[in-house]
């Protein structure tokens, strides 16, 4: 165990390494000038002070060269420093720490309604008898998928705060702000977590196990909230690195529509005025959210799953897709499903 | 973009043990005999037409808008501004007093080609390098697919949003920033392909009859490996609208005067109140294309993925 997380360890560290990297080499390599944008906004072409331009590039350390500017950014980095803003000339992790208790604010909420929501759905689809009904339900994740967030955040405040007067529309000063921005970004959320539990809840009610335990007579509810509710779960739980990636991401969006201030606004603010420290700061972020979970996640399947704990170290899935049934139910997985039923 | 199943396979709902009686009565209603058959078929297949309707008019509004739509998207009628929608102005007039219903239609074709645009970049750089990969195999492989990881390990919003920071605003850098955050996809399902497809015994034989690597690689892995990477083409289209019209309502698209779908919403922002229309329907317009993307990819899909 101690080598395994060892090795996970180092694994995550190599990802947000070559991150860093891959974002320094996009960001800093592809023609765009920080420095000009910058003195562009202040002053009048012609007007430039060459020894001011100089002096402004040695201060962000841009007079180096690439692999030293690309060195000294790597350690700073490591130490949690990622630079100064170019627009305003503040620390980037100072920005993004003021401004990351809004979002997490946000995502929170948006995470606790998709899955409130998405977890709903999907037990309901499995849980209709209706062949309609469940057709329909089937079809809201799709849908819902193909709804442009920023309109749906903008369609919401025409229904709740222009027409109806229920909702305060922009701003963040208060709690009752967060209500409308976290419903359209809990939108997608919940689309994917009702599609991954929906697809995983329908393929364990297939297994074996689930026959014997309705064969010893279990109730059909306690057949789908206990014996196949919580495998569901922790073969949804995989996605989990993508969808809180996905709620940061759609968080740049969402609180563009909603004036809100937090680190997706910062974000598309940085884009705007190509302020590329603040870009890969916030690219960092994501990595780093994204790395931890996945860690986390992984770390945990054996005390969610016995059965990964029984068999050191978490299963590996073969490539490609599931070609023929009869090469997927190996013997392996079959006397396992049946430990699971301790009814 | 998860991969979104629409397709309703009708899973015999279990035999309960709760209702035993139930199950023999109910049986011959459910077998799905000619009678059945036939409505079923026209009505997953009624979709699918509506759905390239839609399409078509939307290509057809991208190729020649002035068919669909003989104004001006750029004429401006002061006394016209902020009409709601009626016989004269179809989708209403903005600010300005211009026809919303002529700069949707003529936004299509910036839109669609940005879209193209994106995809193409991600199907053809994602397969040569997942082609690479699979067929190369060894240390290519490993640094390919670490990258590839490394790239997934990032929302691709944010992943085209860095591109867009470094590359410059305008709708062409906008489609290949969103090309390129689709670029990693693409390169894992080609990959996965030629891995499945390589030691298949038709290319056994090829190499056993003395084709060169070469040859193999260009008549017999990429024909049979590359449908699926195809038909997740069709499937990332729908996201790559949404992807693009997001990246342009956070005003890294076109420059203002030029309509284009998501900055059309964006400039509709500031008459939510007065002008319910400027950001609802191109908007609605949006989300038609894309639903009827999805549906034909998922109509193209399962041939493809048995």
């Amino acid at each position: 165990m101690a080598g395994y997380l060892a090795r996970r360890l180092l694994q995550s560290a190599g990802v947000l390494w070559a991150a860093f990297t891959l974002s320094f080499l996009i960001l800093y390599l592809l023609p765009s000038d920080p420095i000009s944008m910058m003195v562009d906004g202040v002053a009048e072409a012609g007007t430039l002070d060459p020894a001011a331009t100089a002096q402004l590039k040695a201060r962000y350390g841009l007079d180096l060269p690439v692999w030293q500017q690309y060195l000294q950014s790597l350690r700073g980095a490591v130490g949690g420093d990622l630079g100064l803003s170019i627009t305003t000339g503040r620390p980037v992790t100072g920005l993004i720490g003021t401004a990351l208790p809004s979002t997490l604010a946000l995502a929170g909420a948006a995470l606790g309604l998709a899955l409130l929501a998405g977890a709903g759905l999907a037990v309901a689809t499995a849980w209709t008898r209706s062949r309609r009904l469940k057709a329909f339900l089937r079809a809201l994740p799709p849908v819902s998928t193909a709804l442009p967030t920023f309109w749906v955040g903008l369609v919401l405040v025409q229904i709740f705060s222009f027409g109806l007067r229920l909702l305060p529309a922009f701003g963040d000063s208060a709690p009752v702000h967060v209500i409308l921005p976290a419903l359209t970004l809990a939108l997608p959320t919940g689309a994917v977590i009702a599609q991954v539990l929906g697809d995983a809840l329908e393929s364990t009610l297939h297994r074996p196990f689930i026959a014997t335990a309705r064969a010893k007579g279990v109730s059909r509810r306690r057949i789908l909230g206990h014996h196949a509710f919580r495998p569901a779960a922790v073969n949804a739980l995989t996605v989990a690195g993508v969808i809180v990636g996905n709620l940061l991401a759609g968080s740049v969006v969402v609180e563009t529509v909603f004036a809100r201030n937090g680190v997706g606004r910062l974000t598309q603010q940085a884009v705007l005025t190509q302020d590329i420290p603040v870009v890969q700061g916030v690219v960092m972020l994501c990595a780093t959210v994204f790395v931890v979970i996945n860690l986390a996640v992984d770390l945990a399947y054996p005390l969610l799953d016995p059965r990964i704990a029984a068999a050191s170290g978490p299963a590996v899935s073969g490539p490609g897709r599931p070609a023929d049934p009869a090469a997927v139910a190996a013997p392996a997985t079959t006397p396992r499903d049946e430990e699971l039923v301790h009814a | 973009m998860p991969e979104t199943v629409l397709q309703a396979r009708q899973s015999a709902t279990p035999a309960t043990p709760a209702v035993p009686v139930a199950g023999p009565t109910r049986r011959p209603s459910r077998s799905r005999g000619l009678r059945g058959a036939l409505p079923t078929w026209l009505v997953r297949h009624g979709g699918t037409v509506l759905a390239g309707a839609v399409l078509l008019l939307v290509i057809t509004a991208a190729v020649t808008p002035h068919l669909l739509a003989p104004g001006d998207p750029l004429l401006s009628v002061p006394s016209h501004r902020l009409r709601p929608p009626g016989p004269q102005h179809w989708f209403g007039t903005d600010q300005l007093g211009r026809d919303l219903y002529a700069r949707i239609v003529y936004g299509a074709g910036r839109s669609l080609t940005a879209t193209t645009l994106a995809v193409g970049i991600a199907l053809g750089v994602g397969s040569v390098l997942g082609l690479l990969a699979g067929a190369v195999g060894g240390t290519v492989d490993t640094v390919l697919m670490r990258t590839v990881d490394v790239l997934l390990s990032v929302p691709s919003l944010l992943l085209s949003l860095a591109l867009v920071t470094a590359l410059g605003f305008g709708t062409v850098n906008v489609a290949i920033a969103v090309g390129v955050s689709l670029v990693a996809s693409f390169a894992r399902v080609m990959r996965s392909e030629v891995l499945r497809v390589k030691h298949a015994p038709y290319i056994e034989a090829a190499r056993a009859s003395g084709v060169r690597p070469a040859g193999i690689l260009a008549r017999h892995i990429l024909p049979n490996s590359v449908l699926p990477v195809l038909s997740l083409a069709a499937v990332e289209f729908g996201g790559a609208v949404l992807a693009i019209s997001a990246l342009s309502f956070l005003g890294f698209g076109a420059a203002p005067p030029t309509p284009e779908w998501g900055s059309l919403i964006a400039d509709g922002r500031n008459y939510l109140a007065t002008a319910w229309w400027l950001s609802t329907l191109p908007g609605l317009v949006i989300v038609a294309t894309v639903l009827a993307a999805n549906v034909l990819a998922r109509a193209l899909a399962p041939e493809e993925h048995r």
